[in-house]
């Protein structure tokens, strides 16, 4: 191919643009209906956030952020995400490895059955744990008898956030480490390592970006998730609202500045989840080039 | 276990296998039973009641028919998207790259609010439709807006790497060959793509069906007219019917699994066409 154009640079050329690039005008409309989309569907709502929440001024911001409520309902988001984001990274791990490193029949339905929550409508993610642990439910007699609450309390939110953030790392490492293979993890352990440090010195390093892209995911997701949630919290406000319920009661309640205030914090960690993503695929395309020009010298 | 140790050599299958089966079971498999467990206690007759109410009949009706209709014009534009950002260069791609994933990582009930707020009658663009008799928040069109938002990226990014993997020679050849550029688009490049564009459509779809978040403050819920489904099984929660609930979620989790199950097909079949075209 590059002997062709360096003989003949021009035809080259003239048959590139005549054979594979779109008229000037239909590259235009093309670049315009994505840009006119991307105004309308995505960058005008998130501007809307930020100028609605801030429409009574900095002052009514920072009132609405600081109210004892809103504090409420960012310390239950924080806490929940502290709890389903670690067990989730924990088991991530735990099955990436088992399916990408090991061969076992079964794998592809293991992997489907991993899936599933991000299948299930987040209503029915907040409709199980009712089933569970509600009054009517397998285990609410049993609950309701020895005085423990984990629906419309803390303990069921954090079940209903672990159930829809399941996924993520999982998903994240399993094709990652499928794709890195066994040999170095193998070479390792031929040269003596133990079943931990081989992971601490040879695996983690090749999956840190991937890892953290999963992590990063899980958070967003365990920090916003709103069906699920609603579902299960019983809206106890101060107690049992996380901020985006926080957000639904002060909308419902026409406080349209305050609900914007709050969901802007959210706004700002999606930019931010984004930001991250970003840098880690930039991460991840430097990591994959150097390994390509490595095996290259 | 002994003929798993063949293919590998290294440590950790038994525990990392034994904790990811007992995770699974506990967080995934049993709660889920539960819908299951719940739906066969009711006796055909209480389920069919609760599946086949009017109400909740209307709401199929929206849910799957906006869903399907949001999912066909995300495949429309995410197409363009995709095709944009892999050939083309212009002024603040790297943003819209970035914020195709948007909705993926907005929080639904801030897309929502936001939404409603922008397409009210009184809202920036909605004052400016209403003249034009067009009305969105609040009707069965706001339940469509909402379902396009959060769909766009699963077409987008399932058809970018794959249209990004299609070599230059390919079409080439084909204008080689007398093809026009709009019949090299039509049976060189979409072909190519179909696999990916379906399942972006189904994906798109399977998310729209459940959607909650993002949908119910700008739908309005008026009953028979603008309720989702998601909505019915949250109503019939409020009013302490369980069994209603459970039955109308697992016509929604049957749909679920068969969706799942088409969505893995047309991945395979992405990856295969793909195999081939490398």
């Amino acid at each position: 191919m590059s002997a062709t154009v360096s003989l003949q640079p021009g035809t080259a050329e003239r048959y590139e643009t005549a054979a594979t690039r779109e008229p000037l005008w239909i590259k235009v409309v093309l670049i315009g209906v994505a840009l006119a989309f991307f105004a309308v569907f995505l960058l005008l709502p998130l501007a809307s956030v930020f100028a609605e929440a801030l429409k009574k001024g900095w002052g009514a911001y920072l009132a609405a952020l600081t109210h004892e409520d809103a504090w409420a309902a960012i310390k239950l988001t924080l806490l929940t995400a502290a709890i389903a984001v670690p067990l989730n990274l924990v088991f991530g791990v735990a099955a990436a490895w088992a399916i990408a490193k090991f061969r076992f029949p079964g794998k592809q339905f293991l992997i489907t059955l991993i899936d599933l929550p991000f299948s299930v409508s987040p209503v029915i993610s907040g409709l199980i744990y009712v089933l569970i642990f509600g009054a009517q439910g397998w285990f609410g007699p049993w609950l309701a008898e020895h005085d423990v609450k984990i629906l419309f309390a803390v303990p069921g939110i954090v079940l209903a956030t672990v159930f829809v953030t399941f996924p993520f790392v999982a998903r994240e490492l399993i094709p990652l480490m499928e794709a890195q293979g066994t040999e170095e993890e193998e070479a390792a352990v031929v040269l003596g390592a133990s079943g931990w440090q081989t992971f601490r010195h040879t695996t983690l390093p090749n999956i840190k970006w991937g890892l953290l892209y999963g992590v990063i995911l899980c958070n967003a997701r365990a920090m916003g998730e709103f069906g699920a949630v609603s579902v299960v919290s019983g809206h106890i406000r101060g107690q049992t609202n996380t901020m985006p319920l926080h957000v639904e009661i002060l909308y419902n309640e026409y406080n349209y500045a305050a609900a914007f205030a709050v969901a802007s914090l959210l706004a700002l960690l999606a930019l931010v989840t984004l930001g991250l993503k970003a840098l880690v695929e930039r991460q991840t395309r430097r990591q994959h080039q150097e390994s390509i020009s490595g095996e290259h010298s | 276990m002994a003929s798993v140790r063949r293919f590998s050599a290294l440590p950790g299958f038994r525990l990392a296998m034994g904790y990811t089966l007992v995770y699974l079971t506990l967080i995934v498999l049993i709660p889920l039973s539960s819908v299951g467990a719940k739906a066969f206690t009711l006796g055909w007759d209480a389920f069919w009641a609760a599946v086949s109410s009017p109400r909740v009949v209307a709401s199929y009706q929206l849910s799957f028919g906006a869903s399907l209709l949001a999912a066909g014009i995300n495949v429309v534009f995410g197409l363009v998207f995709a095709w944009v950002l892999v050939r083309y260069r212009f002024p603040g791609k790297g943003l819209v790259d970035a914020l195709v994933d948007l909705p993926f990582a907005l929080p639904t009930a801030v897309a929502g609010i936001a939404l409603a707020t922008i397409y009210a009658e009184n809202g920036p663009v909605g004052s400016l439709l209403k003249p034009h008799g067009i009305e969105i928040a609040y009707t069965p069109n706001g339940v469509l807006l909402a379902l396009v938002f959060i769909g766009l990226p699963f077409v987008v990014r399932t058809v970018q790497p794959v249209l990004a993997d299609l070599e230059q020679e390919v079409e080439e050849a084909a204008a080689g060959l007398g093809a026009s550029r709009w019949q090299t688009f039509l049976k060189v490049i979409l072909p190519h793509v179909t696999p990916a564009l379906l399942t972006g459509f189904a994906l798109a779809f399977a998310r729209a069906v459940g959607e909650y978040g993002s949908v119910i403050f700008i739908a309005g819920n008026v009953p028979m007219v603008s309720e989702i489904t998601p909505l019915m099984i949250i109503t019939k929660l409020e009013q302490y019917d369980y069994a209603g609930a459970t039955a109308v979620a697992s016509v929604m989790l049957v749909l679920s699994f068969v969706l799942l199950l088409v969505i893995n097909v047309l991945q395979g079949w992405t990856l295969n066409r793909n195999g081939k075209g490398a």
